[in-house]
């Protein structure tokens, strides 16, 4: 096949999974908006029925895997078309970044069972690609030299996990903060009932980000290894940089309020979520309106 | 009268203030104020153009708006990161981080060499409690398990109280000691270090002096004198392009070395392979066209020749520069633009298609005057001052042409690509980078170490107990601690 098949084929693949992820969202949606059928005399977690949203759960993480399945392909087929890995532009950090934060989520599930989340990731997934295929897309490209090293690769896939995984323990984060508030005034609405504790919840972002850490501080590393080889500095402050480093200081002061300052629930969640936001922000005010060596060929 | 007697106020003198405020800056609160502090204090950083990255945006800011940019200069908006707030924060952080870790490492050493406490009385409140009769191998098994795990044990009459883990502290421990690692790195860097970038054009000879740089920055502690000899000639510059997408594929400089001792050798600089010197290493920072001008007198003789670097606009190359004639009298300068492969656009005119020489044409026009170079002013050599001079000319040349106008001629010989070499010393940066690894695995170490403790007692009716207590993971306890029950009950 040609790479304009290849790059054809992709766009068609990841046009499906926004498609599916599409069903995933209205499926999650019935799940936790009409799937709950409260009895008369209010509601009694016990005497709840939740066969139907159990139902709805179980179709929509089916459509989500199936999503996530199209995506990956969709990303596998932009790989070929450039004939390198697909990570040169902005519009192909998105794919990549939308399939590891739903990846993140599909693991999770493996061990948890966090499907009530469903309705905010597929929809997260569906703006991201949304925004990827309207505003950002690129016909498929070779890479600039600066960018053709074994670094670039190894630190943007390991800054996309990072990032999708900050993205979902934003979005533990979120929900708990949603449901703090309605524990503190009239309670947890009907479909909620059945969602995980609130220290269940402060503790999954917790070990999210304990868990990446790690991952952003090599992804770091990488970066400034391939930056002496290409620039001749490791450390330059170029925007970009910057507010990586803004984001590995954020993280660390959040797991030092939690380790060592004791930290928890709301205010544990807030750091998360201004964490969180400086890496969001770097992705797009960065990579769209600031200038600085990370910015290549026109995104 | 006096109140002091009453109240009895501890005294606080210079030495008990300096203790408060040495717990202050090591404690825990003060060490995430001044990380939030730290990450905050970095946003103007990326929002405000930085002199040493992007100097004539911060010349922009102050034309456009000058009173505001003033202010922003006072409070050091555009040098954030060397800025005495900036610093002071950093300085802090790291004085509160040597107070708070040193102390603790200390610790941490005496408390590795020692044995793990003695078994508590009452076992029962503990994680996992299970009683069973003895069959009498339990201490026996017991030591086995934890000698074939590595756990550190204490013995006292019928009971063993093991302790594993400490390397989630020693890696804890590691990484905030390797920040320090990566600060020094950083450190020596600035103070003896090394920048500077030279253009040559192919054929050319760079040789590795002061005055061979375009520009040129020492470390606070280092000066031109630590230049090492060496030189770079430019025999060939080669660069490919997609002819789909017009985009760069590869660049590579095939240059001639000559060293300290004069030995020559043959080499090729890439983008991301830079050549090494020691502890400087050059690299290949940006290319493009450097046309050849013959300009001559009307009798003849020759006002100016050689290659002209011209300054590539867009990913076509096309280039504007200009060439200076301050021999001639009256003075000349030609204005001009570069196209590697013209073509005419109805509305643009001339533009380039391609970044590769196709079809090169020099465009040019040609002023007569006074070019300003005796103000000192520092200028541009891409630009002309035409504030004082006339236009005389316009035209467009392919290689080979000439032009005549009043006053004398030029010709376009031929073009030639130029290079761009950054030559760098940092010799802090292998400092930096043992940091960072050694952080990384501290880091490792310290997420996913997990320290417990398990306790065996045999008591004197026969009744076997077990129990164990863990700092964190109490999960990955419960699960140890089966295996622990299994492996002493002789079950497999
Ligand atoms: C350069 C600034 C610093 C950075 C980037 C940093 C980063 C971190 C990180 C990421 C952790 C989490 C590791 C874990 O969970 O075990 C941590 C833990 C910790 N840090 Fe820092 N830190 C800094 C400064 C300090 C300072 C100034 C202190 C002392 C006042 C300190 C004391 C500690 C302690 C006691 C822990 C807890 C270890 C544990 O119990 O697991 N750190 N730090």
């Amino acid at each position: 096949m040609t790479q304009t098949t290849w790059a054809y084929l992709s766009n068609n693949f990841i046009y499906s999974a926004m498609g599916v992820f599409a069903l995933s969202l209205v499926v999650h949606a019935f799940e936790t908006a009409w799937a709950v059928r409260v009895p008369a005399g209010g509601a009694d977690l016990q005497k709840m029925d939740y066969s139907k949203a159990e139902k709805a759960a179980r179709i929509g993480t089916g459509f989500m895997l199936l999503a996530f399945i199209l995506l990956f392909v969709g990303v596998v087929a932009r790989g070929l078309a450039n004939g390198h890995v697909p990570w040169g532009n902005m519009y192909e950090f998105s794919i990549t970044g939308a399939l590891a934060f739903v990846g993140a989520y599909l693991i999770a599930l493996r061990k948890h069972d966090l499907r009530w989340l469903g309705l905010f990731v597929s929809l997260g997934a569906l703006l991201t690609l949304g925004t990827a295929i309207t505003l950002l897309y690129r016909d498929s490209a070779p890479l600039v030299p600066a960018l053709n090293s074994a670094w670039l690769i190894i630190h943007v896939i390991t800054a996309i996990i990072s990032g999708g995984v900050f993205l979902f323990s934003n979005i533990i984060a979120g929900a708990f903060l949603y449901l703090d508030s309605r524990e503190r005034g009239s309670g947890r609405p009907a479909w909620a009932e059945r969602l995980p504790s609130l220290d269940f919840l402060d503790q999954l972002s917790y070990r999210l980000v304990a868990f990446v850490f790690p991952l952003w501080t090599f992804s770091v590393i990488a970066g400034a290894i391939w930056a002496e080889s290409a620039w001749g500095r490791y450390w330059g402050w170029d925007p970009k940089e910057t507010w990586a480093f803004i984001t590995w200081v954020a993280y660390a002061a959040y797991l030092h309020a939690r380790v060592t300052a004791g930290w928890k629930g709301r205010r544990a969640a807030w750091l998360c979520l201004f964490a969180g936001s400086t890496f969001l922000f770097n992705y797009v005010y960065v990579n769209v309106w600031g200038t600085g060596k990370h910015t290549y060929s026109g995104l | 009268m006096s109140i002091e007697k009453e109240i009895d106020v501890p005294e606080i003198g210079a030495g008990g203030l300096a203790r408060f405020a040495w717990r202050q800056l090591t404690s825990m609160r003060t060490a995430l104020i001044l990380l939030m502090l730290l990450a905050i204090a970095s946003i103007p950083g990326s929002l405000l153009p930085q002199r040493n990255q992007n100097p004539m945006a911060v010349r922009e800011y102050f034309i456009n708006d000058p009173t505001l940019a003033k202010w922003i200069d006072r409070f050091s908006g555009f040098d954030v990161f060397s800025a005495p707030w900036f610093s002071a924060i950093y300085i802090l952080l790291f004085i509160s981080l040597i107070g708070c870790v040193l102390p603790r490492t200390f610790e941490h050493l005496k408390l590795v060499r020692a044995k793990p406490p003695v078994t508590p009385k009452n076992l029962q409140k503990l994680q996992g409690f299970t009683i069973f009769p003895s069959e009498g191998e339990e201490l026996n098994r017991a030591r086995e398990f934890f000698k074939e795990e590595r756990f550190r044990i204490r013995e006292q009459d019928g009971s063993i109280s093991a302790e594993k883990g400490y390397i989630r502290e020693s890696g804890n421990l590691l990484f905030h000691l390797s920040l320090i690692l990566i600060l020094i790195g950083v450190s020596i860097g600035s103070l003896f270090g090394m920048r500077g970038d030279a253009i040559i054009v192919t054929g050319e000879r760079f040789i590795n002096l002061a005055t061979s740089y375009d520009s040129l920055s020492y470390g606070k502690l280092t000066n031109e004198r630590s230049l090492n000899t060496f030189s770079v000639r430019l025999n060939k510059f080669v660069a490919q392009y997609d002819p789909v997408t017009n985009s760069p594929l590869d660049y590579a400089a095939y240059v001639s070395i000559e060293d300290e001792a004069g030995n020559t050798t043959e080499e090729v600089i890439k983008v991301n392979s830079p050549l090494t010197f020691g502890s400087s290493r050059v690299y290949l920072q940006a290319n493009g066209y450097a046309p050849f001008v013959t300009v001559r007198d009307e009798i003849g003789n020759v006002t100016f020749q050689g290659p002209v670097t011209f300054l590539p606009q867009d990913s076509n190359l096309r280039s504007i520069g200009s060439i200076k004639v301050p021999e001639a009298s009256p003075q000349l300068g030609f204005v001009s633009s570069f196209l590697p492969t013209y073509q005419r656009d109805p509305e643009a005119g001339g533009v380039s298609v391609y970044p590769e020489l196709l079809k090169p044409r020099l465009l040019f026009s040609i002023w007569e005057g006074d070019l300003g170079l005796d103000t000192g002013i520092p200028q541009s050599i891409y630009t002309i001052d035409t504030t004082e001079m006339t236009r005389i000319a316009l035209d467009s040349l392919s290689p080979g042409e000439r032009f005549d106008f009043t006053g004398g001629s030029i010709t376009f010989e031929k073009v030639e690509p130029w290079i761009n070499l950054a030559v760098v010393r940092d010799p802090g940066k292998t400092y930096s980078l043992i940091g960072g690894i050694l952080a990384l695995a501290g880091l490792l170490a310290s997420l996913f170490g997990f320290r417990r403790r398990i306790w065996l007692r045999v008591l004197p009716d026969g009744q076997v107990e077990i129990a164990g207590l863990a700092k964190n993971n109490s999960a990955a306890l419960d699960l140890e601690l089966d295996k622990f029950t299994r492996h002493v009950k002789g079950e497999k």
